[in-house]
């Protein structure tokens, strides 16, 4: 049964809507740079042409950590993924803090990444790589302590579904002053996980070249695309379950789900699209003063009932 | 701290052409740069001197894709330098109309470039959607999208017809909305504030020592250009200002920039407002032997020709300085110090043009001449003696 969850929900289900977010993300940055854009397979073709491709190991590197860490992002975040799909369709379920799991799991494709990077040996992945770890560093305790945030609303309960079963007999939490703040700061947080513009200073195209993925060639570099576009609708999935009461998988609520996550993957896309890359001193000075503050103060806002 | 290093190049996403940066760092932190061109020498200088003269204009277009005005503009000037002659009113000005257009399309390429090394795409595409109007225009005046061989030397090979300048001043006019919101959006954007204020400054002590040109030199308040201070073309006879700023960060070379587009917009305005009847070439029958210079201010800085002339119908020395030479060691002062972050935009800067610069290999070594021209021969004659002798046949 837990296999099977991983396996359909966790990895199939997600990574089909995954690829599907990732091409909305292409085709609404596309078309605001007045370009055509992909159609809808692309992301799919991109990864099976990757799949076909050599997987090339560089002389000098942690040969098995280097192929290693692929797969333990992609691990992560099916787990993630399952963790919250069974939340999703069972909330009663749930075993007590679940919250805690799903947190520390969405960190684990970012330490692949990391991993990755480090065993690769090659010295520009290396700086993405200790970019990367700032960066976790510095989102990781906005993060969280926004993620608290529902947590208190819902009795001080670190079960998701009690969350989830919280807001649907009050309401999403995003109604509340301390909801929006908080999930203001997790939306941010989300674009600096995903490491989007105008975060993406670890993987800096036109800097450091893609950074700890620049070694990866074949299979290796296709599961960290899937990762990426798995987590694409990992984030903001766990976003809408913490402050906007979750998906309802029944009659026009369907088309009201698909409307929370495109809503919250179109303010994703647009942030990546008006600002430039900001550099690595300036992420942490920026999660660490204004965000960490914002989340404070909307914890305590919880904490007052506001 | 260890000291690691960064190569960027020779081959890599920041830059379309080849050359090498090699960044000594300091954890983030730069404490060393070393430049090294020479990837792409094609030289340009030597065909052009088995060329004629007028067939010499279009080997000079293609040095570069985006100067492929300043190019022939220069040389044709220092042809028309060699013996007292006068070029047609009416060529000096579509000489002008076409220079002003490439800055303007030269301008907006770097503007989207700056904004792709940011991770900033939408500036990048955005940027070179308004080019593709004024490749549009070119295309109109001259034929071509770039390289419009229009020059020639003593006037312009093609004139511009009357029912297009409605047209050309249209289109114009249509791009001005969106590159004043393009303005607006660039120069108050508080992260792009955040992240080019202060960045990569170049001094103007510094900018005089490196002898810095165009509007690298212009944004660290160098107030030189060669069409104030040595005019030709009509830049004497329109209105317009040299635009000055005193910080010499990234940020006001993008202003600069961003600003002369504007002032550009106007001198072509102008210029076909006032555009002349009469000849576009003086018909030059022979050129006597002399030597002659011509600079001009390419949207890089100036572009400095020479040729000498012994009578006959080609140039027996033809010297090709292009402004990225001097504005690339300017990076020893304004990169040290930064972080690898910055150091793309600041390499980007200048607005750098290898395929300009690059018609003859220099290698230095720690400031040390490997070889000098003489000893590249010798070097290429041992090779030669050496792959002879191998094959049996001394």
């Amino acid at each position: 049964m837990i296999l099977l969850n991983l396996l359909v929900f966790g990895f199939l289900v997600t990574s089909i809507l995954g690829l599907t977010a990732s091409w909305v993300d292409r085709k609404v940055t596309a078309r605001v740079q007045y370009r055509v854009g992909p159609p809808f397979y692309q992301p799919l073709v991109d990864i099976i042409k990757l799949l076909g491709k050599e997987t090339l190991v560089p002389t000098g590197s942690y040969r098995s950590v280097f192929l290693g860490a692929p797969l333990l992002g992609l691990a992560g975040a099916v787990t993630a993924a399952s963790v919250l799909w069974m939340n999703q369709i069972h909330p009663q379920t749930g075993f007590t803090g679940d919250w805690i799991v799903v947190i520390y799991l969405l960190t684990i494709p970012s330490m692949s990444i990391i991993i990755g990077g480090f065993a690769s040996r090659n010295p520009l992945a290396s700086l993405g790589a200790s970019r990367e770890m700032k960066l976790v560093l510095s989102y990781e305790l906005p993060f969280i302590l926004a993620m608290l945030v529902p947590v208190v609303h819902s009795g001080l309960s670190i079960r998701l579904g009690d969350i989830l079963l919280a807001q649907r007999e009050a309401g999403a939490f995003a109604g509340n002053l301390s909801g929006i703040l908080a999930m203001l700061v997790g939306l941010l947080c989300i674009q600096a996980k995903l490491a989007l513009v105008p975060f993406d200073a670890p993987e800096a195209e036109t800097e450091i070249v893609h950074g700890p993925l620049i070694e990866y060639s074949g299979t290796g570099l296709a599961m960290y695309k899937l990762t990426k576009n798995m987590m694409l609708f990992i984030l903001p999935f766990f976003l809408i379950q913490m402050f906007l009461g979750g998906f309802s998988l029944a009659g026009w609520g369907i088309l009201w789900s698909v409307l929370k996550f495109v809503g919250v993957l179109a303010l994703i896309t647009v942030i990546r699209n008006t600002n430039p890359r900001v550099r690595i001193d300036q992420a942490m000075r920026f999660f660490w003063g204004p965000m960490t503050v914002i989340a404070a103060v909307s914890l305590i806002l919880a904490l007052l009932g506001l | 701290m260890g000291r690691s290093v960064i190569p960027i190049g020779p081959y890599h996403p920041l830059q379309e052409e080849p050359e090498l940066f090699t960044l000594t760092v300091e954890g983030e932190r730069i404490v060393e740069v070393d430049v090294r061109i020479g990837y792409n020498h094609r030289g340009i200088e030597k065909l052009s001197e088995s060329k004629s003269f007028d067939n010499s204009t279009f080997v000079v277009e293609r040095i570069c894709g985006i100067c492929s005005t300043s190019h022939p503009f220069a040389y044709v000037r220092a042809v028309e330098d060699i013996f007292p002659m006068e070029v047609p009113d009416r060529a000096k000005y579509i000489r002008t109309i076409i220079a002003e257009g490439e800055r303007i399309h030269s301008h907006l390429l770097w503007l989207g470039l700056a904004g792709h090394f940011l991770g900033y795409n939408t500036v990048y595409m955005w940027a070179w959607k308004l080019r593709e109007e004024i490749l549009d225009v070119m295309e109109i005046l001259s034929g071509n999208r770039n390289n419009y061989a229009m020059f020639t030397p003593g006037g312009v090979r093609r004139d511009i017809r009357p029912q297009d300048i409605p047209v050309v001043l249209a289109k114009i006019d249509s791009i001005v909305p969106t590159l004043e919101m393009l303005r607006d959006a660039i120069l108050d954007d508080p992260v792009l504030h955040a992240r080019l204020k202060g960045v990569g400054v170049l001094t103007k002590e510094k900018a005089i020592e490196f002898s810095a040109l165009g509007p690298t030199s212009r944004a660290s308040g160098v107030a030189r250009d060669v069409r104030k201070d040595s005019p030709y073309g009509v830049y004497d006879r329109v209105d317009w200002k040299m635009i000055v700023t005193s910080n010499g960060d990234v940020f006001d070379k993008a202003v600069v920039r961003i600003l002369e587009m504007f002032e550009s917009i106007g001198i072509v305005r102008q210029c076909f407002e006032a555009l002349p009847e009469g000849p576009i070439n003086a018909g030059i029958e022979s050129i006597p032997p002399g030597e002659g210079i011509g600079h001009i201010e390419a949207p890089r800085g100036e572009t400095f020709h020479y040729v000498r002339s012994d009578g006959t119908n080609r140039a027996i020395r033809h010297k090709v300085r292009a402004p990225t030479f001097m504005n690339l060691p300017t990076y020893k002062a304004t990169i040290v110090g930064e972080t690898i972050s910055d150091a793309t935009i600041i390499l980007a800067s200048i607005d750098p043009c290898y395929c300009c610069t690059e018609r003859m290999a220099v290698r230095n070594h720690r400031g040390r001449l490997l070889y000098d021209g003489e000893a590249l021969v010798e070097l290429s004659r041992a090779k030669t003696e050496n792959l002879k002798r191998r094959m049996g046949r001394t």
